[in-house]
């Protein structure tokens, strides 16, 4: 599974093979890549998936000319308005436009989802790049303090930081992070490790290639493709891990415009305005879909062995 | 693991692996004890009263009583030390052991994990199973699909559907947890259902894996019948992707359980967190993470013997 870039399969039969893929990468690149986007464009789940976030991505960045109200523009008149007339999806007990604040929770979901991630891959490539390659003790220092942070489950281990750093979106992002890093760095090592012992990396030092350009051209990329694929279906878990933790009422501020907090507003009203829970959690459940169902598109198209 | 070898390594094994629980455990109190005990805020503040009522003499003595005026390391030192005796220390509320308050709520959200993992295992390996077992039918296309949707709905909102179809519309379930079987349900069936879409994913990739195997060709080819097959050939080998991912997710269940407790009022550790962290009460924050930490490393130690003893193709390292 994890020879990428190797052109085994499909037409780049006419190109070079993977031993020689470091003097002409383009041609096998090329081919590659343009089988890898057919297979995804195919599965109709995995373009589902891409369109509802670039859907969501769209209405997260336009939010602003998008929603009908400020979303944090109380209304004491027109508090728990049912959907329909001037408010599309009703009013909360404060009488703030609930389809508004929807839109403006797309914002801090993206964000939240994309940053954490960002900061669990960054942290875990290096760590666990540094582990993979030297090996020996660096290894095992690296690998001990991942399992210190491994061993936090990720919403009690969140909760700690946010009690450090208080409320707000910065710390719920570095402490999804933190709590995230361990599993990105456990799997590239371990990815590190089983293609540092391909043919194709000891041809490469055999025919003389450096230190570095080995790891940069040979061993990272066909390491890093599992870790990506990871990092994508991920963001639906770190966005559903924000929600939950403005939920608990430990992650944003409760004023904000957020889909965690717009469910636990509802919680009180459940039975009476159940309008007011049901479209942020459907809006929870179609985003993490749609990380899901790109996740799962990514991954078969650039490893179809596993379907 | 027969021969005195074998005995031998799995032995040194297993206190390699003590020894490295005992780090991590020491570790994680580290982290946090080092994120709590910096945070701004005066605990005791809590405990005296209002700030008008403030008496500085009490504040020292309660200062005092709990530890507070000696340096974080004493602290931590005093901390650790209590700890390896079992002693999580006194809460700031009710100045009673956390351990004691703790530990009827360890035994309810234990519960609450052994039910759902239960249902966890049963609907998870059931729903694999016959998707592997029925490849490409409507039926493997039905769990596929609904596997894939149950990992997309989290439990926050999974937890008030539940609660709004079997609470609130049917009326089958107490509103309020009474700490009964019945009201235990639902909990269980909430926290279990999306790790059983998980386990039911997994069973299915790695059977279709084994099917394909060339010792399972063998088998059919030897005209061994089909249960034997599935159950000596190809389950066997199916079963230890499965038994990783469940230990793991017993941890993440724990995690999953302070939502779960959250929502429907169940009596747990989760519920003891959540109320412990309105009420700025340390002991019982750093109570309920050290022992999430400690149970979940302890099950990752289980599961990662009952690995090396279901599968001889593993090296005890």
């Amino acid at each position: 599974m994890t020879e990428l870039v190797t052109g085994k399969e499909g037409p780049a039969a006419a190109g070079p093979t993977a031993e020689q893929q470091g003097a002409e990468p383009t041609v096998v690149r090329v081919s590659q890549w343009s089988d890898i986007r057919a297979r995804f464009f195919a599965n109709k789940l995995a373009v589902l998936g891409l369109f509802i976030l670039v859907v969501l991505v769209i209405v997260a960045v336009f939010a602003p000319l998008l929603a009908p109200f400020d979303p944090l523009k109380q209304d004491l008149a027109n508090t728990l308005q049912a959907p329909g007339g001037d408010h599309l999806l009703g009013t909360d007990s404060l009488g703030r436009d609930q389809l508004s604040r929807l839109i403006y929770g797309s914002r801090i979901a993206m964000i939240v989802g994309m940053a954490s991630i960002l900061v669990a891959c960054t942290i875990g490539i290096v760590l666990g790049a540094l582990a993979g390659y030297f090996g020996r003790l660096i290894d095992s220092v690296i690998m001990r303090v991942a399992d210190v942070f491994f061993a936090f489950p990720l919403l009690i281990g969140a909760i700690v930081v946010i009690l450090l750093m208080g409320r707000g979106v910065l710390p719920v992002v570095l402490s999804l992070g933190i709590f995230s890093w361990a599993t990105f760095a456990r799997l590239l090592r371990s990815q590190i490790l089983s293609v540092r012992e391909m043919d194709y990396v000891h041809a490469a030092r055999a025919l003389g290639a450096s230190q570095f350009r080995t790891i940069r051209r040979h061993i990272l990329p066909n390491s890093l493709t599992a870790v990506l694929v990871y990092a994508t279906s991920n963001v639906g878990i770190a966005i559903v891990a924000e929600a939950s933790l403005s939920y608990l009422g430990v992650g944003v501020p409760p004023e904000v415009a957020e889909w965690g907090n717009m469910i636990a507003a509802g919680r009180d009203f459940m039975g009476v305005k159940d309008f007011m829970w049901m479209y942020p959690s459907l809006a929870i459940v179609v985003t993490a879909l749609g990380f899901v169902l790109l996740g799962n598109g990514l991954r078969d198209a650039l490893d179809p062995k596993l379907r | 693991m027969g021969s005195d070898v074998e005995r031998l390594v799995m032995g040194r094994y297993v206190v390699r692996r003590l020894g490295q629980l005992v780090v991590v455990v020491l570790g994680a109190t580290m982290v946090l004890f080092a994120c709590l005990f910096v945070l701004p805020g005066d605990p005791v503040g809590q405990i005296a009263g209002s700030d008008k009522a403030r008496d500085p003499a009490v504040i020292e003595q309660l200062h005092k009583q709990y530890g507070l005026d000696k340096p974080l390391v004493v602290q931590y030192g005093s901390y650790v030390g209590k700890l390896a005796k079992g002693d999580l220390g006194q809460d700031y509320t009710q100045g009673r052991p956390v351990t004691e308050i703790l530990a009827p709520k360890l035994l309810n959200t234990a519960k609450l994990a052994v039910v759902a993992i239960v249902f966890d295992v049963i609907i998870g390996i059931a729903a694999g199973v016959i998707a592997a077992m029925r490849r490409y039918s409507v039926w493997d296309i039905t769990v596929t699909f609904s596997t894939t949707l149950a990992i997309g709905v989290p439990s926050i909102v999974l937890g008030m559907i539940m609660q709004w179809v079997f609470v609130i519309k049917l009326g089958w379930f107490p509103l309020i947890s009474d700490g009964t079987f019945n009201s235990l349900i639902l909990p269980a069936f909430t926290l279990a259902i999306i790790d059983a879409a998980l386990v039911a994913q997994i069973a299915r990739s790695t059977m279709l894996e084994v099917m394909g195997a060339d010792y399972v060709k063998t088998a059919v080819a030897k005209g061994l019948s089909r249960p034997v097959v599935l159950l000596r050939h190809i389950l066997r080998n199916s079963v230890i992707p499965v038994i990783t991912y469940v230990g793991i997710s017993f941890g993440a269940l724990l995690g999953g359980a302070i939502i779960t407790e959250t929502i429907f009022n169940w009596d747990g550790i989760g519920l003891a967190l959540v109320t412990a962290i309105q009420q700025n009460n340390n002991p019982i924050i750093v109570g309920v993470v050290t022992i999430s930490v400690a149970v979940f490393v302890v099950l990752n130690l289980i599961v990662d013997l009952l690995y090396a003893a279901l599968d001889p193709r593993i090296r005890l390292a």
